[in-house]
């Protein structure tokens, strides 16, 4: 158990951290997120005893972290995967942590095993990839089998085997007893790793909830209904009957049209009470992501803005379109749910959008090429939607994505 | 209990890394090469020295002429122990480990310490025969009063810089910065303060010209310093306490 008490620091006059109370408890994965800049790395220091806070304490189990009896024995960490003297074998590297709290040998190398290093143990740090660096951090962390363990973004460079071996291993760890707290920026990997929530934003706290609750809170599920492209008076006809039931109606760019405030059943009676045929009625589910960029765009530090290229622009070919500015870019408005992809294949993508609750979709600034698995993907049922989007020879392919969806709709 | 298993852990940091067996044998080599060099020439010169010259002729000093040279590779040796450590990011690991900071830089700088002891007493002794080999029948005995003083002494020199060094590198932790005052410091000021007449008095009070006080055997004539030997390798003692107190207060006191 971690807990902070008005946890605050100053380096001069910039406030790291303000104020911060929380608790992380054992058994469970607590995900500790929050923009560039707004105090994750600091309190991880704080919680180890490597910085003094200005005010306030956290303690772990009790004691602070300096006064903590055998610390190293119960608290492991990583903190910062290159903080590694390049020039020492990975192997030295871990003894020597290993001897400072009085750990056997022998423990190195089953920890070694555990990260899968054990084929390098005796090479050099230096040339490690990040992925590497990562595992011999993890295995730092590991030696003393402890009961509290602290990851400072564990999964950076780590290879799809590498992601899911860590998810399940802070997953097996929480389930043990062991009280885990993670900080990360992958939203989508948070969403499957931890069970319960700290954000802060500028070194405050924002939310301290479990993670289904956050999601709720912080972001509007919805459905998105398409009427037939070749009526448009069916569109404004379903339009006004929703308003009138009480749902708000936002049009889409390539006209579905988003409700909100109505369950998806009731939009199917109004729409066969106001006889309009539906091409796409799906839930929309809102991420971990959109719930995330929701709360913390007012705790944004570094905000990237659109790329001007003055003065590198090429002239224009003549009749060319200009670029669509990339979404993320200066758009205050980028978190939102993102409308379909753009001609043919509605379903193909709005499939993808009705994830598992909690699921992040991939977004427009992910979207893959049109997926030709919109027939193969209705697992052999006749497809209604065929005809919208006439296949080519499609190859029985599943989009990337279902790896970490497997209950896809299909 | 727990600092036996620190030293025994910065053991094990000390000897996996490339760095320390290449400034420690630059040490050894440096120092034995240029005493041997400079301990020929003399020989050599000894036939045209003045009166003066040869009376305070000192063939232990002489020998160990090349420490000038083979103290930086033990400055470089002292900074890198202590400065890996901050460069590396390796310190939140280590004090993350063992949150009693004065247990671990005491051990630390131990580890450290023993091994340059071993390397500077050996590199003595080396430097002192293979010099007076090579000054013929100008050399001095082991036996000879004040000798062996004085080639035990240049071990504990070599010591002490190394851990002057390191109480250094812990008050500054940047590598760079440590080596860029450190080397020119011993290599240039400490020279030319201790050279120049208006300043000798001052000059002769910082660590090194205070410690190299130990290496002479034959006190120069006009020599109006107000210590021995063991006086100024106390002076040069003082020094280290003073950094490495230094080192532990910025240590204990700092975020890490």
């Amino acid at each position: 158990m971690i807990e902070a008490v008005g946890l605050t620091k100053r380096y001069g006059d910039k406030t790291a951290v303000y104020n911060l109370s929380f608790q992380v408890r054992p058994g469970t994965v607590t995900g500790f997120l929050g923009p560039n800049g707004s105090g994750k790395s600091t309190t991880m220091r704080m919680i180890l005893g490597l910085d003094n806070p200005t005010s306030g304490q956290v303690t772990i189990g009790g004691y602070p972290y300096r006064r903590l009896p055998n610390a190293p024995r119960q608290v492991g960490a990583l903190l910062d995967a290159k903080a590694v003297h390049g020039g020492r074998a990975a192997r030295n590297h871990l003894l020597c942590l290993a001897q400072l709290s009085g750990i056997p040998a022998r423990r190195v190398d089953e920890v070694l095993g555990v990260v899968g290093l054990q084929d390098v143990a005796k090479r050099r740090s230096k040339g490690f990839s990040l992925g590497m660096g990562q595992r011999l951090g993890i295995a730092a962390a590991l030696l003393g089998d402890p009961q509290v363990l602290l990851f400072d973004e564990p999964v950076n460079g780590l290879d799809p085997e590498g992601i899911l071996w860590v998810r399940n291993l802070m997953k097996a760890l929480a389930a043990e007893g062991r009280t885990v707290f993670v900080s990360s920026h992958l939203m989508s990997e948070m969403a499957v790793t931890a069970d319960h929530l700290i954000v802060i934003g500028r070194g405050q706290l924002l939310a301290d909830m479990s993670i289904k609750d956050f999601i709720s809170a912080n972001s509007a599920d919805f459905a998105r209904v398409r009427t037939p492209d070749t009526e448009p008076q069916l569109r404004e006809k379903l339009s006004s009957a929703l308003t009138e039931a009480g749902g708000h109606v936002l049009p889409e760019q390539d006209g579905a049209l988003r409700v909100t405030g109505l369950p998806l059943p009731r939009i199917s009676d109004i729409a066969h009470d106001s006889d309009v045929r539906l091409w796409e009625l799906s839930p929309h589910q809102a991420s971990l992501e959109e719930a995330y960029m929701r709360m913390t765009q007012g705790a944004v530090d570094y905000r990237s803005t659109i790329d001007q290229k003055a003065g590198l622009m090429q002239p224009l070919p003549p009749g060319a379109q200009p670029p669509m500015p990339v979404p993320g870019q200066g758009q205050p408005d980028w978190y939102a749910p993102p409308p379909p992809q753009q001609g043919g294949q509605p379903f193909a993508d709005g499939q993808r959008f009705a994830g598992a609750p909690g699921q992040p979709t991939a977004g427009p600034y992910a979207a893959p090429a049109p997926a030709p698995g919109a027939a193969p993907a209705a697992g052999g049922s006749p497809n209604p939607y065929a005809q919208a989007a006439p296949q080519p020879a499609a190859p029985n392919s599943v989009p990337s994505s279902d790896l970490t969806k497997p209950e896809d709709a299909r | 209990m727990a600092a036996i298993q620190v030293v025994r852990s910065e053991w094990t940091k000390i000897r996996s890394v490339a760095s320390t067996v290449w400034t420690l044998s630059l040490a050894v080599v440096v120092t034995i090469a240029l005493g041997m060099l400079i301990s020929a020439l003399s020989k050599n010169d000894f036939d045209r020295m003045s009166r003066g010259d040869r009376l305070s002729f000192d063939p232990t000093f002489i020998s160990f002429a090349g420490m000038s040279l083979g103290q930086l590779a033990m400055i470089v040796f002292g900074v890198l122990v202590v400065s890996n450590e901050y460069s590396t990011g390796m310190i939140r690991t280590s004090l993350a480990a063992v949150p009693q900071r004065a247990t671990f830089l005491i051990s630390k700088i131990a580890v450290a310490t023993g091994l340059a002891l071993v390397v500077g007493l050996v590199t003595s002794f080396v430097t002192f025969f293979l010099g007076q080999a090579m000054l013929g029948e100008h050399k001095a005995s082991i036996g000879d009063t004040g000798v062996l003083r004085a080639v035990i002494g240049g071990g504990i020199y070599m010591t002490l810089i190394a851990m002057f060094s390191m109480g250094v590198a812990a008050m500054l932790r940047s590598p760079m910065l440590s080596l860029g005052i450190l080397m020119p410091f011993f290599f240039l000021i400490s020279n030319i303060l201790g050279n120049v007449s208006a300043t000798k008095k001052i000059g002769r009070f910082l660590p090194d010209q205070a410690g190299s006080k130990i290496m002479q055997v034959v006190t120069p004539i006009d020599d109006d310093t107000p210590y021995g030997p063991w006086g100024g390798l106390g002076i040069m003692a003082l020094w280290v306490l003073a950094a490495l107190v230094g080192g532990y207060v910025l240590l204990k006191k700092r975020d890490a």
